[in-house]
Parts: C-alpha cells; sequence; structure tokens
C-alpha cells in the first residue's frame, strides 16, 4: 500500500510536477486572501481569460510568454483597477469587460493566423506535468516576490483591503498599494496558468481563501490558513491525479472543493451546536 | 497656519459628484479646541465636507487650508464598514500604525499604546474578539480607538450615533466631551437634532452651503432649522437645551370630516 502511494515519487516528472502544484497552490491561496476579501472573486477568473490574449499575441510574435502574456495581464489587471477606481463602474462590471474583451481578442488572433508557438489546449487546461524546469524557477521567483511583497506591505494591504477610504486618510498610498496588489495578482496568474490552466485558476485563487475564511476571523491567520490549504491542494491533488488517472488540474481543483464542502459541514455543524447549547450563566 | 487658532479653514469651497455640487462656496473655520457638530438633512453635503477636509474628496473651486502637520483621523459611519471581514479588534485598532514599521506584526510598544487606548474606552478585554462579536457601543468605540491610536490633533466623525440606542449616544457623548475637555478638537456631523447636536457646543447648519454657526440656543431657531431642513419646525426650550420638534401639519380637515373632540364625545 505505502509502496503504491510513493511509487509516482520515482519519477522525476511527478516529482517537478508536484513541486510546482504546491508551490502554485501556496502562492494562489496567499494572494485569494486579498481577492477575496476585495469582493473581486471573479478578477481570478477574468484575469486567467485576458491573459489567454497575451498568450495568443506572444506565439504570434515569437516572444516569451512570460514577458508577452505577463505584460499583457498586468495592463489588464491595472487596467480594471483603474476603472474601479473612478468609482462610475463597479469591479465586477469593469472585470467583466476588460478581461473577456482580451479573451476574445486571443481567440481572434488564434483564428486569423493559426496556432502557432504555445499549445491551445495546454493554456486553457493546463500542463502540470509537462512544466519545465524555467516553470519551475519562473513560479519559485513569482511566489518568493509575492511572498516579500505580502509580508513587507502587509500592512498597509491589510488597512487598504478592509477601510480604503480612512486607509487613505491616514497616509496610506491607496492607488499604489492597490496597483503594487494587482501586479502581483497578474504575475500569480501568469505563472501558475501554465500549470493549472485558464479554466481552473480561479478556484485555486478563490477556494482557499474562502476555506480559510470559515476557520478563522483573523486576517493574519487566515493568509496562513489559505496558503496551507492551497499547498495542501497542490499535493493531494497531485497524487490524487497520478492513481486515479485524471488530469492534475482538476484533481487539484476538486482537493479543493473537498475542503471547502468538509469545513462548510463542520463550521456549520458547530454553529448549529453554539446555538443550540444553553448559555453559561 | 502654524501660529493660526484654526485647525482648518475652508474658503468658498465648492465640490461636485458630476455636474451636481454638492458643497457649494462654503466657508468654515475650525478652531483648535473646538467641538462641532454639523447638522443638515440627507444630501446635504455632511460627509462630503468631512471627505473635503479629510482630502478625499478635491474641490472645484475654493481652498482648504489645514494647520501644518495637523494630523487628522477619521471615524467613519458604522453602516459603511464590512463587519464580515476577518479582523478582530486588535489587528483593527492597530491599524492606525500603518506606515510605521515595515515588519507585519506590531511592536511590543504599539501593542501596549493600543490596549492602553482600548482600556481607556473600557473594551481592553475585547482585543481578540472579532468586530462583529461586539454590541454596538463597543464596535463605535473601536473605530474611535483606531482614531485615537493616531494621536490626532483633530477627529472627524460621520454620524457617529447612527443605528444606536439611547444609552451608547449618551456614552458617546459622554467620551467626546471628555477628549474634548483634554484638547482634542472634534468635528462630527449628525442627523440627530435632540440626542446630539442640542449637547454641542457649537454647531453647524448646513444645506450644501453653511446656512448657520453658534451654538445651539443661537441657530437652533424655528427660521433657520427651516432654512435648513426646507420643513417647519418649532424649538422649546427646557432647563437650557434646545428641543426640536416637527411642527404638526397644519392642513384644516374637511367641513364634514368630525373634529377628534366631537368624534369621541
Amino acid at each position: 500500500m505505502i509502496h503504491e502511494l510513493l511509487q509516482p515519487y520515482e519519477f522525476e516528472f511527478f516529482r517537478n510536477g508536484l513541486a510546482v502544484a504546491v508551490i502554485a497552490g501556496a502562492l494562489c491561496g496567499l494572494v485569494g486572501v486579498f481577492v477575496v476579501q476585495r469582493g473581486m472573486s471573479y478578477i481570478g477568473h477574468g484575469l486567467s481569460h485576458a491573459i489567454f490574449g497575451g498568450f495568443a499575441a506572444s506565439a504570434l510574435l515569437g516572444v516569451s510568454i512570460f514577458v508577452g502574456a505577463g505584460i499583457w495581464g498586468i495592463a489588464s489587471a491595472l487596467a480594471i483597477n483603474g476603472v474601479t477606481r473612478r468609482g462610475r463602474i463597479g469591479a465586477d462590471a469593469a472585470i467583466g469587460v476588460i478581461t473577456t474583451a482580451s479573451f476574445a481578442l486571443g481567440l481572434a488572433l488564434f483564428a486569423l493566423f493559426g496556432r502557432r508557438g504555445q499549445s491551445f489546449d495546454a493554456a486553457l487546461f493546463g500542463s502540470i506535468l509537462g512544466v519545465s524546469t524555467t516553470d519551475v524557477l519562473v513560479l519559485a521567483g513569482v511566489a518568493l516576490c509575492a511572498t516579500a511583497v505580502v509580508f513587507f506591505q502587509y500592512r498597509p494591504l491589510l488597512f487598504t483591503t478592509f477601510d480604503p477610504e480612512v486607509a487613505e486618510a491616514s497616509g496610506i498610498r491607496t492607488a499604489r498599494v492597490e496597483a503594487l496588489l494587482m501586479v502581483v495578482l497578474a504575475l500569480t496568474i501568469l505563472s501558475t496558468m501554465q500549470v493549472l490552466g485558464v479554466t481552473l485558476v480561479a478556484a485555486s485563487i478563490v477556494i482557499p481563501a474562502v476555506v480559510a475564511r470559515m476557520l478563522t476571523d483573523s486576517f493574519a491567520r487566515m493568509l496562513i490558513l489559505a496558503t496551507g490549504i492551497g499547498a495542501a491542494c497542490g499535493l493531494i491533488g497531485m497524487n490524487a491525479s497520478y492513481h486515479a488517472n485524471v488530469q492534475s488540474g482538476p484533481t487539484i481543483v476538486l482537493t479543493g472543493a473537498a475542503f471547502f464542502v468538509a469545513v462548510f459541514a463542520w463550521s456549520s455543524l458547530r454553529s448549529e451546536v453554539r446555538r443550540r447549547s444553553p448559555v453559561a450563566a | 497656519m502654524t501660529d493660526s487658532p484654526h485647525l482648518v479653514r475652508l474658503e468658498s469651497v465648492t465640490c461636485r459628484y458630476l455636474t451636481e455640487a454638492v458643497l457649494s462656496g462654503l466657508d468654515l473655520d475650525v478652531g483648535r479646541g473646538a467641538m462641532i457638530g454639523v447638522v443638515g438633512p440627507s444630501g446635504s453635503g455632511k460627509t462630503t465636507l468631512l471627505r473635503t477636509i479629510l482630502g478625499s474628496v478635491k474641490p472645484v473651486s475654493g481652498r482648504v487650508r489645514l494647520a501644518s502637520g495637523l494630523r487628522l483621523a477619521y471615524v467613519p459611519q458604522v453602516e459603511t464598514v464590512n463587519w464580515s471581514f476577518p479582523v478582530t479588534v486588535g489587528e483593527c485598532v492597530l491599524m492606525a500604525r500603518t506606515g510605521r514599521r515595515l515588519l507585519p506584526w506590531a511592536s511590543r510598544v504599539e501593542r501596549a499604546e493600543a490596549q492602553a487606548v482600548l482600556e481607556r474606552l473600557e473594551i481592553g478585554e475585547l482585543t481578540e474578539r472579532h468586530i462583529r462579536e461586539l454590541s454596538g457601543g463597543q464596535q463605535q468605540r473601536v473605530f474611535v480607538a483606531r482614531a485615537l491610536l493616531r494621536q490626532p490633533d483633530l477627529l472627524l466623525l460621520d454620524e457617529p450615533t447612527s443605528g444606536v440606542d439611547a444609552r451608547i449616544r449618551h456614552e458617546l457623548l459622554h467620551l467626546l466631551g471628555e477628549l474634548n475637555a483634554e484638547g482634542l478638537t472634534i468635528l462630527l456631523t449628525t442627523h440627530d437634532l435632540n440626542g446630539i447636536a442640542t449637547h454641542m457646543p457649537t454647531l453647524v447648519c448646513l444645506n450644501r452651503h453653511v446656512v448657520a454657526v453658534g451654538s445651539p440656543l443661537e441657530v437652533l431657531t424655528p427660521a433657520t432649522l427651516e432654512q435648513t431642513f426646507g420643513a417647519p419646525m418649532d424649538v422649546l426650550v427646557h432647563h437650557g437645551v434646545c428641543i426640536v420638534v416637527d411642527q404638526p401639519h397644519t392642513t384644516a380637515p374637511p367641513d364634514d370630516v368630525p373634529r377628534l373632540e366631537e368624534a369621541v364625545a
């Protein structure tokens, strides 16, 4: 039994894939806390679609996808942030317009000029077992940068996420903090898309944060929990993927969904027990 | 304005949202040590006035002059707070110290100062509680504590008694009075004429511009109130305190409708 469970670890491709899945899960979990608490859960879904346009353009121009799609993703994220800050259009509407237009442009470019360079399917559904050393290094670099940003900008990020108006009045440059978060988010999506694909990256951003929120009322603890849950989803999902012979993206997301169901049921049960228990005198 | 007796001076300030002027040619001085209540109907520009002083709303014309080095703190309306946000009382209050330290955790000194402010406001035992788990009065005090931890010269409060009961309103008034007596300048907005406004040393009646400024006895007159609120009101004075009452509906009943005393006779 143990031998069977450890069998995939004999393969280098699996070990690489597992490392990437764990780092990607942790990274998405960390960044997802800010996304969920800002009420922008849809942005992960939207930005991954927007970056798909960058994939198509990069492939056509023959430039690195990390450069082309990265610039594209950051520009989309900053455009969403800029439109939202003007206050006349809500974040959901700005995400809907900008990201779907970008995704449509990607599809049109593929249709007009063919699918050169990057695999169309890999961009859509991810390809965790075919990741190169460069992919691993880029992901590790982005994870390191994101962790550094959250660590050193924790307090401005918390204040701006919770109460942007008072944060601004207290001397926090909220526009700069929000733009920094958007850049980190775009880079997170870009680096994890290769692993999870356009269609599944949003779930990896949202689910760990939502699960963590059900477990704690503290923002600091939520960040730690979401990062851990994201990493655990990557670890368990990759192993499940190998043994069930199912693509890794779906098994990672389904592991997150299982966490959600279990924690939701547990927290609902706990609330019910508390509600029914007599109040201590 | 370093040596000026005023912390804030607004000169002919006009602010617009899109094309609509919310404040129009407003002049107002906030003196050091003052405690000022701003009253006015919904849409009269009370919150915009505070936001203009904070700098989050830029006037399209006029000037906002702040005393050099002025430290502002703002207590938002509790209705605008995201109560489901995962933040404990301690985390919320320590937001006041954002920007002073690069490390994510608060220093021992910062925690001690935050605790001292919470103790002062009699909510020292709630540090680890989530903000949603508190009573209305405790929630209000958490945000006052966050503002006080900034050690402000001027405290701005937007409708601080909105949605709270009479006891909490009384406690808050008492607290603000104490803080003001210690030298803190306070400017608050309120729609609560009898519960709050009549207890302010200085009142500003606002309806896009300043209608009147003065003590409650000077300002709370039927003429000023009608000019401010656009509705007729009477003012009674009881032991030196003004009580504002709505004027009864004066439309005469039709002749065929019996008067009350006739109907019950």
